[in-house]
């Protein structure tokens, strides 16, 4: 096989995570694109690029989101290669598919297998037949099918999700308690996914109740060889979406991990993997049975924390993977050092039910401090605008066991100064210093089991920022 | 009449007009949806009262604060306005 010398890459994203791959690019003497909406023209991974092409409007749709205009920035730029990062276009089979169709080359695994780990059903039958344990679930279903979609809820048990089978990062899926909630439920997720994936199709998974969310990063050589770069604990989630994660996973008995690792790597495997991907398990807080959530075919937000424990550079290694330079790594070349804590800042205000808070960032500082990484896509005097995520910043710390990261992330949370928008900055410090976080008893549940304790908790009034 | 002033709790775009004027609202009623940072934010009615009128459309931008439309009191069950019951 021949591979393509690329030396000039464009990301079709924004934010912290352009920037970051672009810190990879500029080690590796990749000259860099960057793409914008107009939302986005003064922003830092513009600056950071060594060009940058306006896509679009500010809607995520019309720019970022927008297929043609982001291989036309490729095509007129000259660049040879596409880095998708996470959300946006990342896990868009048809948009790697035309990346490499416009001879570009696509930093990312096969279209074939982004199409297959997106389809959840067909997800969960590779796991399966990779031998990897898997929720209870149902077949899938059309709109309708109601008589039949409450014998499946029946014969599965309560509690369930209704999961859109193209929705993903939390959006379509609702949980279900009882039977007689199931109809609306399912009524709702149904047109909340027609409207948002443009397929209202569904299916049902049983809910563990006290559950733990542990993925593993795998990366995987394209031909059948891959290996594993340990897990992550994601437990710490609200609405479905990640606030704090960490590596390894706190009281994660050894064989499990060994167990759940080497699952991940089955399906890597079977699926002739190629690049970085997770895959994510749910876990009984109590019996530690594991089963296969989904498998995420892009570069995960919350990769920091992997990279802090190995010292792997998991962007270079894509892209490094891309080029055919990658030398080989097996399993044991993976050394696993300390613990690390990634913490997710977000503009949102935490006394007033985590309403969603863009404005101006009139101050943003972050300590000088070792074993510190920050990872934002805004400077001081930066715009937080009210169309993308609303993620400020990854506070990630590394120390040698769980409790100094722990008292790493505090300090380094406490010692940021922020002003302009709201953040949970201080519900952060709250959930790091509560005694059940402490002892490592994290489960998906703990935000919303103790969310006035911890809204009550934090150490600083929210409001005097402004 | 008392005009009743119905302010946006976020800066966002409009996403959804759920109500047309002339609805009569109870409190806590959504009047639209303001799409920020991927997420849905209700605008509620902030008492019971009669949709006058919206002053946004869907698509448009709105901050914190923002007047998004305007209801009206009603005064069948309001002792204390102009039209207040004579006493018995």
């Amino acid at each position: 096989m021949t591979y393509p010398r690329f030396t000039k890459l464009l990301v079709a994203n924004r934010g912290e995570i352009a920037l970051r791959i672009f810190h990879s690019c500029r080690d590796l003497g990749i000259s860099t694109v960057a793409v914008f909406s107009d939302a986005d023209a003064a922003s830092a991974h513009v600056e950071a690029a060594n060009e940058a092409r306006p896509i679009g409007p500010a809607p995520a749709r019309e720019s970022y989101l927008d297929v043609r205009a982001v291989i036309r920035a490729a095509q007129e730029t000259g660049a040879e290669a596409v880095h998708p990062g996470y959300g946006f276009l990342a896990e868009n089979a048809s948009f790697a598919e035309e990346v490499i169709e416009a001879g570009l080359s696509w930093i990312g695994p096969a279209p074939h297998v982004i199409r297959q780990m997106g389809d959840k059903q067909a997800a969960r039958d590779m796991a399966v037949a990779a031998g990897v344990p898997v929720v209870p679930g149902s077949r899938r279903f059309a709109v309708g099918n109601a008589a039949e979609v409450q014998n499946a809820a029946d014969a599965i048990g309560f509690p369930l999700l209704v999961k859109a089978v193209a929705g993903g990062g939390g959006i379509g899926m609702s949980r279900v308690d009882k039977s007689e909630d199931l109809h609306r439920a399912v009524e709702a997720t149904q047109s909340m996914a027609a409207k948002a994936f443009g397929d209202g199709t569904i299916f049902l998974e049983r809910f563990v109740a006290r559950a733990r969310h542990i993925e593993v990063q795998v990366f995987g050589f394209g031909d059948g060889r891959a290996i594993h770069l340990g897990e992550r604990d994601c437990s710490l989630q609200r609405r479905f979406q990640k606030v704090v994660e960490e590596s390894p996973a706190p009281g994660l008995p050894a064989n499990v991990r060994i167990e759940m690792c080497d699952a991940a790597v089955r399906l890597a495997r079977a699926i002739d993997y190629s690049g970085a991907g997770t895959v994510e398990f749910i876990v009984d807080t109590d019996s530690f049975e594991f089963f296969f959530l989904e498998m995420n075919t892009r570069i995960q937000v919350e990769h920091p924390v992997t990279e802090m424990v190995t010292g792997a550079d998991l962007v270079a290694m894509q892209i490094e993977l891309a080029r055919g330079k990658l030398a080989t790594i097996n399993q044991e070349d993976v050394e696993f050092r300390g613990h690390a804590i990634e913490c997710r800042l977000y503009a949102e205000n935490p006394a007033r039910m985590f309403l969603p808070s863009p404005g101006p960032l009139e101050r943003l500082r972050f300590p000088a401090m070792e074993h510190l990484r920050i990872d934002s896509g805004y400077r001081e005097g930066d715009q937080i605008t009210p169309y993308y995520d609303p993620m400020i910043a990854k506070v990630i710390v590394s120390g040698s066991d769980r409790e100094e990261a722990c008292d790493r992330a505090i300090e380094a949370l406490r010692k940021s100064d922020i002003a302009g928008v709201k953040t949970n900055r201080d519900f952060l410090l709250s959930c790091l210093d509560h005694p059940d976080f402490r002892a490592g008893r994290v489960c998906t549940a703990f935000i919303g089991d103790n969310l006035t304790e911890l809204v009550a908790a934090m150490p600083r009034p929210v409001q005097s920022v402004i | 009449m008392a005009k009743i002033e119905v302010k946006s709790d976020v800066t966002g775009v409009v996403w959804k007009i759920l109500v047309a004027a002339g609805t009569s609202l109870s409190e806590d009623d959504q009047i639209i949806l303001v799409e920020s940072m991927k997420m849905e934010v209700p605008i509620i009615a902030p008492e019971d009262g009669m949709l006058v009128e919206i002053l946004v459309g869907e698509g448009d931008a709105v901050a914190e604060g923002d007047v998004i439309a305007l209801m009206e009191e009603v005064l069948s069950d309001t002792p204390s306005s102009i039209e207040a019951k004579p006493e018995e």
